[in-house]
C-alpha cells in the first residue's frame, strides 16, 4: 500500500496524520430536504454521498483517494488505486490511498464478503468519473473550448489548439464539496489503462524489506507492551488473584483487573509476557462446563437443539415422479481462522479521548462497539486501520483492540501495544460455525433431478461488532459490570449466513431448502471466509456426484444438464478442458479426480475447480498434488491479484478440508498451538493452475471467498473417484479415510 | 544488564536481560521489523533470522546464546532502494498476500541458497516446510526462490 495507512509509522508521520485530522472534509451532505429519500447511487456512494469524502485533488500534483475498505492481504488498495487512476486519468504514482480511519475516510462498514470491489470500487469509479467531468467543465470555460473536445493526460487537460490546463491549478477546495450524482459515465473497458492489468501490489515492497507494514510494527513515544491473561475456559470467573509476584517483576507498569478481565503492561515485551505468566499462576478461577459434545456427537447435538426454522427456497414446478431417491448427511466441525500472527492493537488515551490502531475489518463498527464497551461517546474514539496478519474473517482483531484500550487506561497516557499470544488466538478467536447438512434428491427415469431438499443446522456465522443489541467484544463479557454478547442473527438471503449457497444454482423443478438456525452459541463463532458456503457447496457438490453416479452420467455432463446460466457452464467447460477431463474416467484405487463448482453467494464470482488426489488407503493420508481452477469475476481489475486470491483460496480450503478441526472438552478449548491444529505446509500444498474468464461488460466482483467451497467438493469427489468410497465428514483425517475403506 | 550482539554487521549493545529471546531485542530495541512474533514456540517460522548463516527461530533463542555470532535479519539482505535478489524476486512474483510469514520465508530461503545455490523444487519445499503460510501463497514463494536462484547463480 502506498502512503496513508500502512507505510512506516514514524513519529513524524503519526504527528502529521494527527494534524491532518483537522482538515475539513465532508462525508454527508450538510442538509437535505426531509421526507425526500435520496436518489440511489452506486456502491458505497449511496451512504457516503459527498465527492470530497472520496477524493481530494491537491495543488502539489497528487491525488488523495479515501476508502473505508482496508487492506487485509487481498490487494484491495492497489485495485482501488487502479480504478482511481483510470477514471481520473492520472498516473498511479500520483495517487495516495487513505483507508480505514474513522477521522478521515467514508464509513463503508466491514471489509468482508468479497464486496470491496463492488462497494468501494463502484463508489470511487463514479466519484472519479464525476470529478473528471467537473474538471473538464472548468477547463472548458478557462480554455474556451468545448469540454467534449478536451482530453486528459496524467492530469493535464489538453485542448485541440494546444491550450492546456492542469488538474492541480484548476482545482479548488469547493469544487468537490458537492453531492455525487453518478451521472458521469465511467470509462469503457477499451479506454482502461490500469484496470485489467496486473499492477504490482503497493504493500509488498515494505513487506519484503522489513518496512513498518503492520500494526505490530508501530512504535509510539513512551509506548509500553501489554499482554492479557484470559480465563482458562469460556465460562470461567476470576475468584481471586495474587498480584504480588507479577508486580515485583522488573519493568511492570500496570496490572489491570476489572472483574474477570486481567491484563498487564510492562516496559519491555518479554517483561509483559513474564508478568502475564506470573499473574496466571496467581489467579484462581471458578470454571463451569458449558461446551457442547465434540466429535461426531456434536452433530446429534446440533440436530436436537431448539432452532429457528426458515424455508429459504421452495419450488414446486411440474416434473416427472422420482424413480430413485438418494439421501446423505454432511458435516463440518468448528474451524479456526488461524492467522500466522496473533492479533495486535495499539491504544492510547489522551485527555479522555482514545485512539486505537487496529487491523479490524471495520473501523467504524469497531469504534461503535468500543464506545459501548467503554461507555463513552463514539466521537471521543478514533480507530485507524493498520494491517495485521492474514485476515480470513472475524478473528481476534477487534477483541484485542478493547484489550489494549482497557490496559492503556492504567498507563497514564502511555500508549500500549498489546499482542495476543498464540494460545490466546487459538482458544479465543471466534470460530467458523460447525454445520450439519441433510440432502435428499430424487431422479426421474432419464436421470434428471426432479426433487431436491437441503436441510441444514448451524449457529450464526456472524457476531461482528456493530451488528447487534449486545457488545461483540470479548473482554466486555468478563468485566466487573459485564456486558452481553449480541443476540445471534442469521444474515438474510440472498447472501445468507449458514445458508449461504444452500440454494443450488442448478435448475431443479421441485426444491426445498430449510435453514434450522440455532440461536444458542455455546462455542464462540463468527464469520470465517465464505460463512456457510464452504460446507454447503461441499455438501451439494458432493451430492451432485452421487446423483450423477446414480444416473449413470459423467459428473460434468450431469452438472451442465442442470444448469441454465451460461457463465456457470463456461467455467465448468473451461476447467474440464484445462484439466484434460475424460468423461466417466474412474480412479485406479489410489488416484482420482473430482470437480466442484459454485457461484459464490449465488451472486458473485463463478469458480470451478478440478482436484487430483492420491489416497494411501493403508495410512489414510490424502495428498492433493494438483488443482485446476477457472474463475469468472466479471470485469477483472487486477488479473494477478485475482489469481493470487484464487490460488490462496484453493490452498487454504485444501488445508481446511484435509486437516482442520478445533478440539475441546466439556469445559475448555483444547486447541492452543500449531501442534494441535496442523495446517498444510510447503511440501503438502497442491500446485494450482488458475485461468480467468474476463467479462469486461459485467460488474466486477470480489473473489477472495469464491474457491473454497468448490475446492472442498472437488477433493471429496476426487477421493470418491479414486477409492469408490465417499467421505461426508470434514475434515478428511487419516482415521476417516481408513474408516471409509472398511 | 546489557547484552552486545552483532546484527547485520554492526555491534549493538542493548539494555536487556541476557535470557531475553532474540526476537524482542531485534524488534523492540533495534527496531528491526522483519522478524515477527507468530507462536513463541518455534512452530511457525515467522521469526526466522540467520545466525552464522543458519536459519534459527529467534523467538526461542536467548540473546546470550548468540552473543559471539553473526546475526542477519531480512533488513541485512537489502533495502527497498537496494533490493537483494530474493527480495526482488518476491516482488516480481508478487509472492505475498498478508505477508506476515514472508520475512521468515525469505530468511529460510537465504540459508538454503547459501548452501545449495540451485536447489530443486523439492529441496526448496523441504527447506521451507517449517515456515507456515496461511494465505496460500506457498507456490508463489517457491517460484520466487527459483527465480532468485537463477538470478544469483546463472
Amino acid at each position: 500500500m502506498s502512503a496513508g495507512n500502512s507505510q512506516g509509522i514514524t513519529r513524524r508521520r503519526f504527528l502529521k496524520q494527527a494534524a491532518a485530522l483537522t482538515v475539513g472534509f465532508t462525508l454527508a451532505p450538510l442538509a437535505r430536504g426531509f421526507a425526500q429519500s435520496p436518489s440511489p447511487l452506486p456502491g458505497s456512494l449511496q451512504k457516503n454521498r459527498m465527492l470530497d469524502g472520496w477524493l481530494r485533488i491537491n495543488p502539489n500534483g497528487t491525488v488523495t483517494a479515501f476508502t473505508g475498505k482496508v487492506e487485509i492481504g487481498q490487494g484491495i488498495v492497489t485495485a482501488l488505486a487502479q480504478i482511481v487512476g483510470d477514471e481520473l486519468e492520472v498516473d498511479l504514482a500520483r495517487i495516495e490511498m487513505v483507508s480505514g480511519d474513522t477521522s478521515r475516510t467514508p464509513d463503508e462498514g466491514v471489509t468482508s464478503g468479497s464486496r470491496s470491489i463492488e462497494e468501494s470500487g463502484s463508489a470511487l469509479r463514479f466519484a472519479c468519473a464525476e470529478a473528471r467531468g467537473i474538471l473538464l467543465e472548468t477547463a472548458a470555460a478557462k480554455l474556451g473550448a468545448p469540454a467534449s473536445s478536451l482530453r486528459v493526460e496524467d492530469g493535464v487537460i489538453l485542448a485541440p489548439g494546444g491550450a492546456r490546463a492542469t488538474y492541480w491549478e484548476l482545482t479548488t477546495q469547493a469544487m468537490l464539496k458537492r453531492e455525487a450524482t453518478a451521472k458521469a459515465k465511467p470509462k469503457p473497458a477499451s479506454q482502461h489503462r490500469y484496470i485489467g492489468k496486473s499492477v504490482p501490489r503497493r504493500d509488498i515492497p515494505a513487506k519484503v524489506t522489513g518496512g513498518a507494514a503492520y500494526v505490530h510494527d508501530m512504535r509510539l513515544p513512551g509506548m509500553v507492551f501489554g499482554r492479557v491473561i484470559r480465563p482458562p475456559s469460556p465460562r470461567a470467573r476470576l475468584v481471586s488473584v495474587d498480584e504480588r509476584a507479577a508486580r515485583a517483576l522488573p519493568g511492570v507498569v500496570a496490572v489491570v483487573r476489572d472483574g474477570s478481565f486481567l491484563a498487564v503492561a510492562a516496559k519491555r515485551e518479554e517483561q509483559a509476557i513474564a508478568a502475564a505468566r506470573a499473574l496466571r499462576r496467581g489467579a484462581k478461577w471458578q470454571q463451569t462446563a458449558s461446551l457442547p459434545p465434540s466429535g461426531r456427537k456434536l452433530f446429534d447435538h446440533l440436530r436436537s437443539q431448539p432452532a429457528q426454522d426458515s424455508v429459504v427456497s421452495e419450488k414446486n414446478d411440474k416434473a416427472a415422479a422420482a424413480v430413485k431417491t438418494l439421501q446423505a448427511t454432511f458435516t463440518r466441525p468448528f474451524q479456526a481462522h488461524a492467522a500466522i500472527g496473533p492479533s495486535c492493537a495499539l491504544a492510547q488515551w489522551q485527555n479522555g479521548k482514545l485512539h486505537v490502531f487496529s487491523h479490524t475489518q471495520g473501523v467504524f463498527p469497531l469504534r461503535g462497539e468500543l464506545a459501548k464497551a467503554l461507555k463513552m461517546p463514539a466521537a471521543d474514539i478514533t480507530v485507524t486501520h493498520r494491517e495485521g496478519s492474514g485476515c480470513y474473517g472475524h478473528n481476534g482483531a477487534d477483541d484485542v483492540a478493547l484489550d489494549a484500550a482497557l490496559c492503556a487506561r492504567a498507563t497514564g497516557g502511555r500508549p500500549v501495544k498489546l499482542q495476543w499470544m498464540r494460545d490466546d488466538e487459538f482458544r479465543w478467536e471466534p470460530y467458523g460455525s460447525a454445520m450439519l447438512i441433510d440432502l435428499r434428491a430424487g431422479l426421474d427415469a432419464q436421470g434428471n433431478v426432479v426433487d431436491f431438499q437441503n436441510e441444514l443446522w448451524s449457529h450464526t456465522h456472524s457476531t461482528r461488532p456493530g451488528e447487534s443489541d449486545g457488545t461483540n467484544l470479548l473482554a466486555a463479557w468478563y468485566l466487573k459490570d459485564p456486558q452481553r454478547p449480541g443476540s445471534a442473527r442469521n444474515i438474510p438471503q440472498p447472501a445468507g449466513g449458514g445458508d449461504r449457497n444452500a440454494i443450488p444454482l442448478y435448475v431443479f423443478p421441485r426444491q426445498r431448502v430449510v435453514n434450522h438456525f440455532l440461536p444458542e452459541m455455546p462455542v464462540r463463532v463468527s464469520a470465517l471466509r465464505t460463512l456457510g458456503a464452504y460446507a454447503n457447496v461441499f455438501a451439494i457438490e458432493s451430492f451432485m456426484d452421487e446423483l450423477a453416479a446414480a444416473a449413470g452420467l459423467d459428473p460434468i455432463e450431469f452438472r451442465l444438464r442442470h444448469l441454465s446460466d451460461p457463465r456457470a457452464k463456461a467455467v465448468i467447460d473451461a476447467v474440464a478442458s484445462k484439466a484434460g477431463w475424460r468423461p466417466k474416467q474412474s480412479g485406479d484405487g489410489r488416484r482420482g479426480r473430482g470437480i466442484g463448482f459454485a457461484k459464490y453467494k449465488n451472486l458473485a464470482a463463478y469458480v470451478a475447480v478440478i482436484a487430483e488426489v492420491d489416497v494411501d488407503r493403508a495410512t489414510g493420508i490424502i495428498k492433493v498434488p494438483r488443482a485446476f481452477a477457472v474463475a469468472d469475476a466479471g470485469l477483472i481489475i487486477n488479473p494477478d491479484g485475482l489469481i493470487n486470491q484464487i490460488e490462496g483460496g484453493v490452498i487454504q480450503s485444501t488445508s481446511w478440508t484435509l486437516r482442520e478441526a478445533i478440539s475441546y472438552d466439556s469445559t475448555q478449548m483444547l486447541t492452543s498451538s500449531w501442534a494441535d491444529y496442523p495446517i498444510l505446509h510447503m511440501t503438502e500444498v497442491p500446485s494450482v493452475e488458475v485461468s480467468l474468464i474476463d467479462r469486461p461488460e459485467e460488474r466486477p466482483v470480489g473473489a477472495g471467498e469464491s474457491a473454497q467451497g468448490p475446492t472442498a467438493a472437488a477433493i471429496a469427489n476426487a477421493v470418491a473417484n479414486a477409492t469408490g468410497r465417499r467421505i461426508r465428514e470434514l475434515p478428511f483425517t487419516a482415521e476417516s479415510v481408513k474408516a471409509a475403506q472398511t | 544488564m546489557a547484552v552486545t550482539l552483532t546484527v547485520n554487521g554492526r555491534r549493538r549493545t542493548v539494555a536487556a536481560a541476557p535470557e531475553t529471546p532474540l526476537l524482542y531485542i531485534l524488534r523492540n530495541d533495534l527496531e528491526l521489523n522483519a522478524a515477527k512474533f507468530g507462536c513463541g514456540m518455534a512452530q511457525c517460522g515467522a521469526c526466522t533470522v540467520l545466525v552464522d548463516g543458519k536459519a534459527v527461530r529467534s523467538c526461542v533463542t536467548p540473546a546470550l546464546a548468540v552473543v559471539d555470532t553473526k546475526i542477519t535479519t531480512l533488513e541485512g539482505l537489502g533495502s527497498a532502494s537496494n533490493l537483494h535478489a530474493l527480495q526482488k524476486a518476491f516482488i516480481d512474483e508478487q509472492a505475498a498476500q498478508c505477508g506476515y510469514c514472508i520475512a521468515g520465508m525469505l530468511m529460510s530461503a537465504k540459508a538454503l541458497l547459501d548452501e545449495v545455490p540451485r536447489p530443486t523444487e523439492t529441496e526448496i519445499r523441504q527447506a521451507l516446510a517449517g515456515n507456515l503460510c496461511r494465505c496460500g501463497t506457498h507456490n508463489r514463494i517457491v517460484r520466487a526462490i527459483q527465480r532468485a536462484a537463477k538470478e544469483m547463480s546463472p
